[in-house]
């Protein structure tokens, strides 16, 4: 029982609550009795309003009441005066109940379904509210009714901003509050209402309020989600941009077939294969948009393309996501290898928004070149070995600026991947920064280092002028301080870390080129000649940036402490990958995977797959269970092999979307005979299962 | 740190279904048929099913229907959508869902969908985000979600999700974890957790641990085992679980038990109940603590049962 000690009854006590036990119990029988056989005389509506009062959850007697009211309402539709004594009656009723249980959804609602019968008084409401509020000014319940009975009446939004301050001007600490007056600002912000327009001025109040709040007691959290909820509002005014793109700005491409080495490969970083005459064309943007289609995006060529479809790059987002993909297909009949030029406008017309539809995209315009060399047949050859993930396998690559897959200049032009940051944001993030820093001088708080840090990070982002290394390098070490001051939410702050880490190490050419690398044997076409990124040994524990990784064929994460691959998606030109001994705990967490159609080798060995009983991606994986994937009957698999099924069925949904030729699994606790037996019967393109090759 | 006192917990479900005359079981007879999910579902997840006569239960359950299809909390009380998921669920733990006029159930579950999208309770349309969770998951049982307008059903859950990147009970509602778990469940169940901003949610719902390893349902609130369950499966659903100390949950759950007469209470040294007993075991099974069985974040009934259900060989054929 909710907040009731644990000690014997006595003796005196346990017949005290038989008795009761035994009136209520006359009540209740009594009442069902009543409410089968419609019987709403006065007696039996006082049994219920009796027995309400000892047990307000008693949701049929509540049920019985409302009958009781439909059937007096029907009796005497006109009679205005004694309708307002019945509705009186049942507001009496819920009051006395809600004062034995202040907590009781049934007392509430049944106040609400009569006042939305007509009867009204606001005076009495907001008063009765008053009384509850003051005796527990957390309670949910009484706040929802509150935004019911202002809804009703019709009680305008800033009136009931007002009420907010005054319950945090007399309690700072009421979450309760905060949170309304986020959805009432909200409101009257995107009315543009009077009073609360321009938001800049608005935003920087309730700074200041929020402030004291934080200011005054750090460790209470009342007002931790509300300065978040600002600092975002904050960041909102910029318009949406594109960070990046596959192909990048000015860049060459060489397209040859699968298979077919091409002598005159410009670098590993500008070739790709395609069996097909198509290379994808990749839009990464800082925040999910809406609208991108092939009117918003504007693609000339002097190749003859035809139109695009733009699909998001997520498997169940269908209207915003951050990356978008379509297709360019080259024509296949011109034998002479030639460089098509293909230029890409977005923003005109501004048909792509932010999610919320509320910012239009800041307009840019990117070129580069594509030179098709599609001679020579395509082979299904995958080699005489598989790709080795070794140290002696990967030279670190000498590529000319020119050739590398994206710029890290700090662009003004309308033309370049950049923000248009307002004044004012940046001003209100270096504001912010110089108090949080203040707060930290006098207190050693995890709020203020966990605020600096996202102040920073935000000020790193959205600042033309900040040095972001420094930044970067200070964010880390208020993310080191943290694990070691809140220990309890050390893996939070971790995957933090991973984020900045990565940020740091994309930050800047020289330091993303010491990860840059070419794979040494060309013995295998499909690894010939491609991209490799090694971030192998770098203790991350989860993936991010990778707007800067678009470009990347072969990956190497091996050695951190994985437990997920969320982003991945995005990296669509990937062929080879190794999740080598990392923590994923289940097929379900390597769902991104689903969505790259190039992927041949993969290496998950030395995981924990199988080890866990609770599997963590479930539902981030579509399957029958989220209803995003149904099991198909017509597959011979599915009518064979239901016990495989059964224990199989996670593998079965990842590698049914993926032709794996090569695969590395042991080391995980799922991986017995019986399972790369299966694994053969799904995967028929396989030719290396755990270094042997597949018969 | 104690163990699992699991013959007392077990002994004490058996006696608390036996019980009938304090005055605490009369004020709960009518949700007898909740009680009756998180005292069965417990045993279950403790292994200890079999000790319940399941044809006993089964009747009992099959008696509490009404003729529009929906189930009251006992017998003689009005049907309701909360008290209808639990006897499909009851159902689904014996592997009973057959004895169900499936499309009679059904019809009680579309019937109550409004033009919103959202839920109502029962005929006199409370409104509630935790309705639409319970009105997915029935349907997901009975393998007939695609007979309600799902995308709206959707897009009602998402109108309630608020600043904190949580979810209240109608929109403008304050976020609680409970409130959570069933928008989380609800968008889990449709494959629409892209809804979701994990990250948010996930530093809010593990800012719910407290100094003693509990977990509290909003901020600057006493921790309670009930919120093991809640907020645990909804930070599972979002991959985000290994955000929270996982031991000291255990240990503050373990510290709830009374360890002389069975059951889980709310906080250390409070009195038990069936209610905080299941959440107290569940908890502990979504913690993998050994010898339990798994159980479902997004069903709420243990994986075996789930996947025989939503993954077995009787739904593909």
């Amino acid at each position: 029982m909710h907040g009731r000690p644990r000690k014997p009854q006595k003796p005196e006590e346990a017949e005290a609550s038989a008795v009761e036990a035994a009136k209520l119990r006359n009540l209740q029988s009594q009442l069902l009795a009543n409410h089968h056989q419609k019987n709403y005389s006065k007696e039996a509506l006082e049994v219920s309003a009796n027995l309400l009062e000892m047990n307000p959850d008693l949701y049929t007697a509540w049920n019985y009441r409302k009958l009781a009211v439909e059937h007096y309402l029907k009796e005497s539709p006109s009679d205005i005066v004694s309708i307002e004594a019945i509705l009186n009656e049942e507001l009496r009723v819920a009051e006395s109940a809600l004062r034995q249980n202040v907590k009781s959804y049934g007392a509430w609602y049944h106040r609400k379904y009569i006042l939305s019968k007509g009867h009204s008084s606001t005076d009495h409401e907001l008063r009765l509210l008053g009384k509850f509020q003051k005796l527990d000014a957390r309670n949910f319940h009484a706040w929802n009714y509150r935004r019911f009975v202002a809804g009703l009446m019709n009680i305008p939004e800033d009136k009931e901003l007002k009420y907010t301050t005054d319950m945090i001007d007399t309690n700072f600490s009421n979450y309760s509050a905060w949170h309304n007056r986020s959805a009432l600002l909200a409101k009257l912000l995107n009315q543009k209402a009077e009073g609360y327009f321009p938001m800049e001025k608005v935003l920087n109040e309730e700074y200041e309020l929020v402030h004291q709040a934080i200011f005054t007691d750090p460790d209470d959290q009342s007002g931790w989600f509300y300065h978040l909820w600002l600092l975002d509002q904050t960041v909102k005014t910029n318009p949406p941009y594109l960070v990046s793109s596959w192909p990048p700005h000015s860049f060459n491409v060489a397209l040859s077939r699968t298979g077919c080495l091409d002598n005159h490969t410009l670098s590993p970083f500008c070739s790709f294969h395609s069996d097909s005459g198509t290379i994808p064309l990749i839009l990464y943007f800082d925040q999910p948009v809406q609208g991108v289609d092939s009117s918003s995006v504007i693609v000339k060529s002097t190749a003859n393309l035809r139109d695009l479809i733009w699909k998001p790059l997520s498997k169940c987002n269908r209207d915003a996501s951050k990356a978008w993909i379509s297709h360019l297909t080259f024509p296949q009949e011109e034998l002479n290898s030639e460089f098509y030029s293909v230029e890409v406008s977005i923003g005109h017309p501004q048909k792509i928004a932010s999610a919320t539809g509320f910012h239009n995209v800041k307009p840019t315009h990117f070129s580069f070149k594509v030179a098709v060399n599609l001679r020579g047949t395509p082979t299904e050859d995958f080699g005489n070995e598989g790709i080795r993930w070794k140290d002696e396998n990967f030279t670190s690559c000498e590529i000319s600026p020119h050739n590398f897959p994206f710029s890290f200049d700090n662009p003004t032009s309308e033309d370049d991947y950049a923000p248009s940051t307002s004044e004012w944001c940046v001003e209100t993030i270096s504001n912010e920064i110089a108090l949080f820093r203040e707060l930290l001088s006098e207190t050693d708080c995890k709020i203020g280092k966990l605020t600096l840090a996202r102040l920073l990070m935000a000020h790193a982002a959205t600042s033309p002028h900040a040095n972001k290394m420094i930044l970067l390098e200070e964010v880390l070490d208020l993310y080191q301080d943290l694990m070691k001051l809140d220990p309890s939410h050390v893996h939070f702050y971790k995957d933090e870390h991973s984020l900045v880490l990565l940020q740091k190490v994309t930050s800047t050419r020289e330091s993303l080129l010491r990860h840059c690398y070419s794979y040494k044997e060309q013995t295998s076409p499909y690894i010939d000649s491609a991209a490799c990124l090694r971030l192998n040994n770098f203790s991350i524990s989860r993936i991010g940036s990778v707007e800067k990784f678009l470009w990347v064929q072969v990956l190497d994460l091996s050695h951190n402490e994985l437990q997920s691959i969320d982003g991945l998606e995005s990296m669509q030109l990937l062929s080879c990958l190794s999740l080598s001994n990392n923590k994923i705990g289940n097929f379900t967490a390597l769902e991104p995977l689903r969505l790259i159609k190039f992927l041949k080798v993969l290496d998950i060995s030395y995981n924990e797959i199988g080890s866990h009983s609770i599997d963590t991606t479930r539902y981030l994986f579509s399957s029958p269970l989220s209803h995003s994937e149904e099991i198909d009957l017509s597959s011979d698999e599915m009518a064979t092999n239901f016990t495989d099924m059964a224990s199989y069925w996670e593998a079965y949904f990842l590698f049914k979307d993926i032709s794996l030729m090569q695969l590395d699994i042991e080391g995980n606790t799922i991986s017995s005979e019986s399972f790369k037996a299966f694994l053969v019967k799904i995967l028929p393109k396989l030719h290396w299962l755990d270094g042997k090759r597949v018969q | 740190m104690g163990e699992l006192a699991t013959e007392k917990h077990v002994q004490y479900i058996l006696s608390v279904e036996k019980r009938k005359d304090d005055f605490q079981s009369v004020v709960m007879e009518h949700l007898r048929m909740n009680g009756a999910y998180w005292g069965l579902t417990a045993l279950d997840i403790l292994g200890k099913l079999n000790i319940v006569d399941a044809d006993e239960v089964v009747s009992w359950v099959m008696s509490c229907q009404h003729e529009s299809g929906g189930f009251a909390g006992n017998v003689g009380h009005d049907p309701h959508i909360l008290y209808t998921l639990s006897a499909v669920q009851v159902l689904a733990l014996f592997d009973k869902l057959d004895v169900l006029d499936v499309d009679k159930v059904t019809n009680y579950v579309v019937g109550l969908q409004n033009e919103d999208g959202s839920f109502s309770g029962d005929i006199w349309g409370e409104v509630d985000s935790r309705f639409s969770y319970i009105a997915i998951l029935c349907l997901s049982l009975l393998h007939q979600l695609d007979k309600i307008n799902v995308e709206k059903a959707v897009n009602f859950v998402v109108s309630c999700k608020n600043m904190d990147g949580g979810f209240g009970c109608t929109p403008g509602g304050e976020s609680h974890s409970g409130q959570i778990f069933c928008c989380v469940g609800a968008l889990a169940l449709t494959g629409s957790l892209h809804h979701v901003d994990k990250d948010l949610l996930g530093w809010w719902l593990c800012e719910r641990q407290v100094k003693s390893g509990g977990l509290n349902g909003r901020p600057e609130k006493l921790p309670d085992v009930c919120y093991s369950w809640w907020v645990l499966s909804s930070l599972i659903m979002i991959d985000r679980v290994h955000w929270i100390n996982k031991e000291k949950l255990i240990k503050f759950i373990l510290d709830c038990q009374d360890t002389e007469n069975g059951g889980i209470s709310d906080r250390p040294d409070d009195a038990v109940d069936v209610y905080h007993t299941y959440f107290g075991i569940a908890g502990l099974s979504l913690l993998e603590y050994p010898s339990l069985k798994a159980i479902d974040p997004a069903y709420a009934l243990p994986v075996d049962v789930v996947n025989r259900i939503r993954l077995g060989k009787r739904h593909a054929i």
